[in-house]
């Protein structure tokens, strides 16, 4: 690394985030800064552009309070990094790397740049490992498998943090009691009560020396949310790929990352795409739910679960679509079903998990499981597509067959949905064959002869 | 080659004040990492380069060396079973797990070389000089490049050779002599010469029975696969690439998941190729520029996709290219436009969106290659278009260029019915050339069958909007008829499931059987309904049930069991003949 270098004095303009320097010193694009104002804190920052005589400084946190004349840049030669050690874990962090639990800085034992490097996509391992989440909907009809990136599509007031932590406390995989995940959880604007609700839960269940945390809480800077989950993510691939650890990475709320990006790109002039976002946001977004995975040969995977309230409950909102795009499906919750009292309220048709088809069936959960998943889907989509129907005409306008699907879509949401207890997978399943036996076996195309047979057939009154 | 010196940086465009000529889409080595770039502008003694790698640390006085060359990647047999990054450079093999910017060498691979020509010979371009034949892998040509032409001067004897290493030396007509290897160099940006373009013949069978059935694709046809996140854009490009019946398959992931690249790369080398039974990565080309590789990258690399199916195409090979998704490559197209300052059009893309877009569909075609042989390239590109919202400006430019429009839809996705494909959206053009091919291939039906489905599937759609009003119970038997024939066709014929061993691929043959005992079924429930057999009888009969699930159960060596299947249909409809069979009869 070369020298800090010095520069004070030279501040041309103050446009927003952004400062203009006479270029006095030979440093290199998106190299880091600390700008440090008339109040002697070092505000994070970087090279965002440069020519000949002018440096252009992107201010990452307020400019509040700078001046010309009395603002100094400390350039630090080398894009920001984050120094970490095997110590990294039970401790908290703000959102930009910095120590915030009253303990000692960590030892570190090697620095990372926090924008990471893409992973070669022929490096990548191939994830296949399925999680008993305790969740029914997740597990039995949207399995997430270790380096899977599942984001929840959730609104303001609903239980998506409770979610986020039952996850957090209860994910393992089959078969190896208890070897649970490193959890690495980030708040990005978050309240307070939220960072010290999930704090006191993970406590609570003893997991809390597996956990790290990154808080960037709603009252701090919002173009330090910008940073936030660069930390969190360097950290958790240290956990993954140095120390060869299963992490689950909880980002919550995305919407908040987001928001900030716009923020900061209208400061810039940027020309914006969709109400407003930058037309960057898939680049950028793609750039954090990217970093899951597994690597060839390596043990240590990283699995992410981000959290994303959905401006006006609009799934079609750039943040949920452009979501949507990059990770490997969506758990959506519904208020709708929230209201009815089915906790936990996830909207099971737009929910999908992409990697599931990899890690259940033979070998990896039950043989019967997809078709089981995929037989209640059809069956619950009929079951909705007349729910509608009858809501028109009425109940009594019905085919018997419809009635029965009617009653089916019922039971699968305040039975199977619903539940107040973490369930095994074959409990789960049980379950689910359970509700299929309210249908005609005639009507049951997705099962084969033989899995009528087995499961739907004995104890048939 | 001229150099400049970098004056002005931001993110991945860089200006450079030049000391010699350069020239527009030029390739150029930027600072001491030998940053790969193109020129993208020229004003006077400045060069705008657009860089396809990470830019940081790059300043203002590091050097950008020009090489004389446009934009041009390697073209030879190292390509077959292979994946490589936006620009060409392979994955495969790499030390590290990360992708780490600037140029490296690329490793030559030695190959077992025959010679086909002989010392004086006369060549013309893009003639075999001769054939490589891999121990594992497909024997591929070795082609004279485009623009080179001439007498062979020397040729090599056969043997083991690298793939970069001159093989044979022709003399131009100039007098110039041109040393020839294996691979050779051509620009992405330039289309390959063809002798002639030839009117399209028969289709492209992809295995999928609502694409081969319905909306057919013809050999050098263009498609495109429109649809939201979640409707299943990715597998069905996936289940083509494995099904269908090119002889080389490039598969472009473009701005996608990392993972479904590990996926492929997991799975195709297991899956055997449907028609020839070799592994299925013999025939396949990945180019993979994940979301979060360079943007500026992303861009090239539709062009380095078609670039390398065009040269196997030159082989008088049929070529699929598979694009996922185009929409990523568009918004890389609207990134670059917005750091050069252009002036926005519609949905903030450049304005020669449009024309980039019809520019690239009309590389796919049937051809008659330089070197006299016949080849095709196919293109399926899919485009994700925000909120599903099919009006956005990649989605309306891309349908005025493609011939078959694939448009995947929500409603069908949710219910986990795939292919998602809306049939009443789905649209092909490539039908009337193919009805003559269905013909000669043993179903002189295809076409009417082929109607009556799509006519039911219309009805369908308008008896559930009546049945709203009026409710199910009130409508007519002829019309609770047509809704259980709907469902039919839907569920027994229309629904194939990508992960079901037996049905993730169909032969023409067997999807002409399940159409055809589809149309009887069709014609029979239709007659007992004349005879007032209630509807309600129909839906209980056994049969049905069969054939709703027939294609997961029979598959592709069980065609003698559909014909059981057909017969057993036969005696079903016989027994229910009217009064025969009362409507609780039927066991439950």
């Amino acid at each position: 690394m070369r020298p800090n270098l010095y520069t004070a004095g030279n501040i041309t303009a103050i446009q927003g985030p952004l400062l203009f320097l006479r270029r006095t010193v030979n440093v290199g694009l998106n190299e880091a800064v600390e700008v440090y104002g008339g109040d002697g804190r070092a505000r994070q920052g970087r090279v965002a552009a440069l020519d000949e005589e002018v440096m252009t400084v992107e201010v990452l946190e307020s400019t509040d309070g700078l001046s010309l004349s009395g603002t100094r840049v400390r350039f630090l030669g080398e894009p920001l990094h984050f120094a970490l050690g095997p110590d990294v874990l039970g401790r908290i962090f703000n959102g930009v790397g910095k120590v915030i639990d009253g303990g000692p800085p960590i030892a570190a034992e090697r620095s990372f740049r926090i924008d990471g490097l893409a992973i070669n996509p022929a490096q990548r391992a191939q994830p296949s490992d399925f999680i008993e989440t305790g969740i029914t909907a997740l597990d039995l009809m949207n399995s997430l498998v270790r380096g899977q990136k599942l984001p929840i599509f959730s609104g303001g007031g609903m239980p998506h943090e409770r979610i986020a932590i039952e996850v957090a406390r209860r994910a393992h995989l089959r078969g190896e009691g208890g070897g649970g995940f490193a959890i690495v959880f980030v708040g990005i604007g978050v309240p307070h009560h939220t960072a010290e609700n999930f704090r006191r839960a993970m406590e609570s269940s003893g997991a809390l020396e597996h956990t790290v945390m990154f808080l960037n809480l709603a009252s701090d800077s919002s173009t330090q949310r910008l940073l936030t989950p660069r930390y969190a993510l360097t950290a958790a691939e240290y956990l993954a790929f140095v120390e060869q650890r299963h992490v689950l990475v909880i980002l919550t709320d995305m919407t908040n990352y987001c928001e900030a990006l716009r923020e900061v790109s209208a400061s810039h002039g940027e020309v914006p795409s969709r109400k407003g976002y930058p037309g960057y946001m898939y680049s950028d977004l793609a750039a954090l739910y990217e970093r899951a995975g597994g690597i060839k040969g390596q043990a240590g995977s990283l699995t992410q679960l981000p959290i994303l309230t959905m401006p006006s409950d609009d799934i079609t909102h750039p943040i949920p679509d452009l979501t949507g795009y990059i990770t490997e499906g969506q758990i959506v919750l519904d208020r709708e079903l929230e209201r009815r009292g089915v906790y936990p309220p996830i909207k099971l048709l737009p929910s999908l998990s992409r990697l599931m088809k990899d890690g259940t069936g033979a070998g990896y959960t039950d043989p019967d499981h997809p078709a089981l998943a995929s037989q209640l889907y059809a069956a619950y989509a009929r079951a909705v597509q007349v729910r509608v129907l009858a809501s028109v005409v009425g109940v009594e306008g019905l085919p018997a067959l419809d009635r029965q699907y009617l009653e089916f879509g019922a039971a699968f949401e305040q039975q199977l949905v619903r539940q107040d207890e973490a369930r095994s997978l074959e409990q789960s399943m049980a379950l689910g064959w359970q509700l299929l036996r309210r249908l005609p076996r005639s009507e049951l195309h997705r099962l084969s002869d033989a899995q009528i047979a087995t499961h739907l057939e004995q104890n048939d009154g | 080659m001229s150099g400049a010196v970098l004056t002005w940086i931001a993110g991945p465009v860089l200006r450079a004040r030049s000391d010699g000529p350069f020239r527009i889409n030029e390739a150029v080595a930027v600072g001491p990492r030998r940053l790969l770039g193109e020129v993208i502008r020229l004003q006077d003694e400045e060069i705008v380069v657009q860089v396809y790698e990470d830019t940081s640390g790059l300043r203002p006085g590091d050097g950008v060396s020009g090489s004389g060359l446009p934009l041009a990647v390697p073209l030879g047999p190292a390509l077959l079973g292979n994946i490589f990054d936006g620009l060409l450079r392979p994955l495969g093999g790499a030390k590290s797990a990360y992708i780490q910017p600037g140029i490296f060498a690329r490793p030559a691979t030695v190959f077992p070389f025959e010679p086909a020509v002989s010392v004086g010979q006369r060549l013309t371009p893009g003639q075999a000089f001769g054939r490589v034949t891999p121990a594992q892998g497909r024997a591929q040509q070795c082609l004279i490049p485009p623009d080179r032409q001439g007498r062979v001067l020397s040729i090599v004897a056969a043997g083991d050779y690298a793939d970069d290493v001159p093989l044979c030396e022709l003399e131009a007509p100039d007098g110039q002599h041109h040393p020839i290897a294996m691979s050779h160099l051509w620009p992405v940006r330039r289309v390959r010469p063809v002798a002639q373009t030839l009117p399209v013949s028969g289709p492209m069978l992809t295995g999928q029975r609502i694409l081969d059935a319905l909306f057919p694709i013809a050999r050098g046809g263009k498609a495109a696969l429109p649809g939201g996140f979640g409707t299943g854009k990715t597998v069905l490009q996936e289940s083509l690439a494995k099904g269908c019946d090119a002889d080389v398959i490039v598969y472009v992931g473009c701005g996608e998941r990392g993972n479904e690249m590990a996926g492929v790369l997991h799975e195709f080398p297991q899956l055997e190729d449907p028609q020839t039974g070799r592994p299925l990565m013999e025939r396949t080309v990945i180019i993979a520029n994940t979301s979060n590789m360079p943007v500026a990258a992303r861009e090239a690399s539709i062009y380095t996709g078609v670039t390398v199916a065009e040269y196997f195409r030159d082989q008088g090979l049929n070529v699929a290219l598979m694009a996922d998704s185009t929409s990523r490559w568009a918004e890389a197209l609207r990134e670059v436009s917005g750091r050069l300052g252009e002036l926005p059009g519609e949905g903030g893309y450049p304005a020669y969106l449009s024309s980039r877009l019809a520019g690239f569909y009309e590389r796919a075609s049937r051809v008659r290659a330089l070197n006299g042989s016949e080849g095709s390239l196919t293109i399926i590109g899919a485009v994700s278009p925000p909120s599903g919202d099919f009006s956005e400006p990649v989605t309306t430019h891309t349908k005025r260029y493609v011939r078959c429009l694939w448009a995947l839809d929500y409603a069908r996705a949710h219910a986990r019915f795939f292919p998602a494909i809306n049939p009443l959206i789905a649209y092909s053009e490539d039908v009337p050339e193919l009805e003559s091919w269905w013909e000669r291939a043993g179903n002189p039906q295809w076409a009417a069958i082929r109607r009556r489905f799509l006519t039911l599937l219309e009805q369908q759609a308008q008896l559930e909007r009546m049945a709203r009003i009026v409710g199910k119970d009130a409508l007519p038997p002829q019309q609770q008829l047509a809704l259980l024939c709907a469902e039919l066709v839907n569920e027994g014929f229309l629904r194939q499931s990508s992960l079901s061993e037996n049905d993730r691929f169909c032969s023409p043959q067997r999807q002409s059987a399940m159409m055809r005992l589809v149309d009887r079924f069709i014609t029979l429930a239709a007659q007992a309904v004349a005879a007032e057999v209630e509807v309600e009888a129909l839906q209980q009969l056994p049969i049905l049930r069969r054939l709703h699930r027939m294609g997961e159960e029979l598959g592709e060596h069980d065609m003698d069991k559909l014909d059981v299947l057909g017969a057993e249909l036969e005696t079903a409809f016989a027994r229910l003949h009217p009064g025969a069979v009362a409507a609780g009869g039927v066991a439950k």
